[in-house]
């Protein structure tokens, strides 16, 4: 087709075609780069410049030096790694239930994982407040047994747990998906037991797509904050995760103490950005040499599933 | 059915005890606590004047960001794919920044650039125009959070786009702009709305980032997620629910056009 229009366009139409569009394409660029330059660089630059703007010196002491701060950080250091592995259990067992099996009610399983993802994390902590609230239903009774889950870390855990509920059973549902079952199916016959099948076959092959998965499980997990917001009650040195400590550092008018804080967050986020990169390149080239050796049927379908999905991956 | 695989039990156990404890208790308890409410109760909880203009601005302010999100998206997807260019892999991979970033650090840092002596505040301000503290200022961050999801819905269906029928225009005469409006746009519809209604649907229960560029003006910058937690501040449990519920049926009823929208177009498209 593009042969035919070469042979049949005249020179000076396809000549005048390429100038007005290199003019084009060049205001095109400017105006992209301008759009991701002052929607999305300038915050991350600004973040750094504020934070560092008197020195690496006072940047450190700002973080050391607060101890409400350091407890902010220690904090999320604990949650974020039980809502990951928690979720990380979840999400293989989910995805080998619904890529391997068909069932009644799969779709719906489908879209309950999915469900975290469309309800506002503030309503996520409500629903908490609800049931194990001072004035929830399990309040008294809990108050009875001294035991604390909101405005305390249990409470913390799972909000953030709901929150990041979805990210890495949603990325392993198309890898399995994406690589069949004949492989497994071969070490069942072939004698071997489920551990061994799922060490020695499964994993093997998901490894990286379960590495994606914990990584924006990961980087989610660690700034969340409206959920988290409403269940801690946010009490200082006690239930103030690091993007609560932000928050109420610029409250308290230490600025610059809160833009040192904010730059460690904004420092994961691009590290995560790196390694999501990296990832994507591994499974795009995983995905290609097992469809080669024919393993998966078709290369370019699963390569569109993966991608597609990951494309609307929600936040 | 496979019967040959191991741990059908075993993971249908764990996904729905899992589930249904972090899901389906706390769901069933939002809906218990509302019905607990009766209509009368429910309906003044709902329908107050504070509430009123929550929602309205709550939808507003989330539909404009995802209508510039499309617009921009567009833009963004178009360079990417069509041209070649230095920065594109970074600018590519920048795109997904919003989505990495805690909601609270872009909220402070889109404060920091629009205030007065702010990088873009400085200039902007002088002018009247107030990029933060300001319904103005929501839909700036409301617009960096929805960002990614306009892009990426767009991008692969442009990747993949044929370029038979757009060359076919221009042979016979169309000028760019006309083969662009005729022949791409159409093809890009579906994917175009599916990225607005995913910008939209997260705009709506975005509450991390706004706290930073709200004012916290009652009737002026607060918006629904922002009126829920004032209301739970105050002990008033069912108030709150019953405004929560208004906002999971929005975002809920945005789901189910999405995916009505992706089955439609899967339908055409195979």
């Amino acid at each position: 087709m593009s042969n035919a229009v070469a042979t049949f366009a005249p020179a000076h139409f396809t000549a005048a075609r390429r100038r007005e569009s290199a003019l084009g394409r060049r205001l095109l660029i400017g105006s992209a780069l301008a759009v991701v330059g002052i929607f999305i660089a300038a915050p991350v630059i600004l973040i750094f410049y504020l934070a560092l703007q008197n020195g690496i010196g006072a940047y450190w002491h700002n973080l050391i030096n607060n101890s409400a701060t350091l407890h902010s950080i220690k904090l999320t250091l604990i949650v974020t790694p039980i809502a990951v592995v928690l979720n990380t259990f979840f999400g293989i067992a989910a995805a080998w239930l619904i890529a391997r099996f068909r069932f009644k009610g799969r779709t719906l399983l489908t879209a309950l994982i999915d469900l975290p993802f469309s309800i506002s994390p503030v309503v996520v902590g409500l629903m908490l407040m609800l049931i194990f609230g001072r004035l929830g239903y399990l309040g008294p009774w809990l108050q009875k047994m001294d035991i604390h889950v909101v405005f305390a870390l249990p409470g913390i855990i799972m909000a953030t747990t709901f929150v990041t509920l979805p990210f890495v059973a949603r990325e392993l549902i198309p890898v399995m998906e994406a690589l069949g079952n004949e492989e497994e199916t071969a070490a069942i016959s072939l004698g071997a037991n489920a551990w061994q099948m799922f060490w020695r076959v499964t994993l093997p092959g998901i490894k990286w797509g379960l590495l994606y998965g914990l990584i924006l499980c990961n980087a989610r997990a660690m700034g969340e904050f409206g959920a988290v917001y409403v269940v801690s009650g946010r009490i200082e040195n006690q239930t103030t995760t690091m993007p609560l400590q932000v928050q109420k550092l610029m409250e308290q008018g230490y600025d610059s103490d809160a833009f040192a804080l904010a730059s460690l967050l904004t420092l994961l986020a691009l590290v995560t950005l790196g390694l999501k990169v990296w990832l994507e390149r591994k499974t795009r080239r995983q995905l290609m040499t097992a469809a080669a050796s024919g393993i998966v049927d078709s290369n370019s379908e699963t390569q569109t599933t993966v991608t597609r999905n990951r494309e609307l991956e929600i936040r | 059915m496979n019967r040959t695989l191991p741990g059908f039990r075993l993971t249908l156990s764990i996904t729905l005890i899992y589930l249904g404890v972090l899901l389906v208790v706390p769901l069933a308890a939002c809906l218990f606590k509302a019905a607990q409410l009766g209509p009368a109760a429910f309906w003044a909880a709902v329908w107050t004047s504070r509430a009123r203009s929550a929602y309205f601005l709550t939808f507003s302010a989330s539909f404009i960001s995802a209508a510039i999100t499309s617009l921009l998206g567009l833009l963004i997807a178009w360079v990417l794919v069509r041209y070649e260019w230095p920065l594109k892999r970074v600018v590519d991979s920048l795109v997904d920044l919003p989505l990495a970033l805690p909601t609270a650090v872009a909220g402070l840092a889109y404060s920091a650039l629009y205030v007065e002596n702010g990088w873009f505040g400085r200039f902007l301000v002088p002018l009247g125009i107030h990029g933060t503290y300001s319904r103005l200022g929501i839909v700036l961050v409301l617009t960096f959070i929805g960002l990614p999801f306009a892009v990426r819905a767009v991008q692969p269906v442009l990747e993949s786009m044929e370029s038979d029928a757009e060359e076919a225009a221009l042979l016979l005469g169309a000028s760019r702009w006309q083969t662009f409006w005729r022949v791409i746009l159409p093809t890009l519809k579906p994917a175009l709305i599916t990225g607005f209604a995913l910008s939209f649907a997260r705009a709506i229960g975005e509450y991390g980032s706004v706290v930073f560029v709200s004012s916290n003006k009652q009737g002026d910058t607060e918006i629904a997620p922002m009126l829920i937690v004032s209301k739970l501040e105050q002990n008033s449990y069912a108030e709150a629910t019953a405004i929560a519920l208004v906002l999971l049926v929005m975002s809920f009823g945005m789901l189910a056009f999405i995916n009505v929208l992706e089955r439609r177009s899967r339908r055409h498209y195979v």
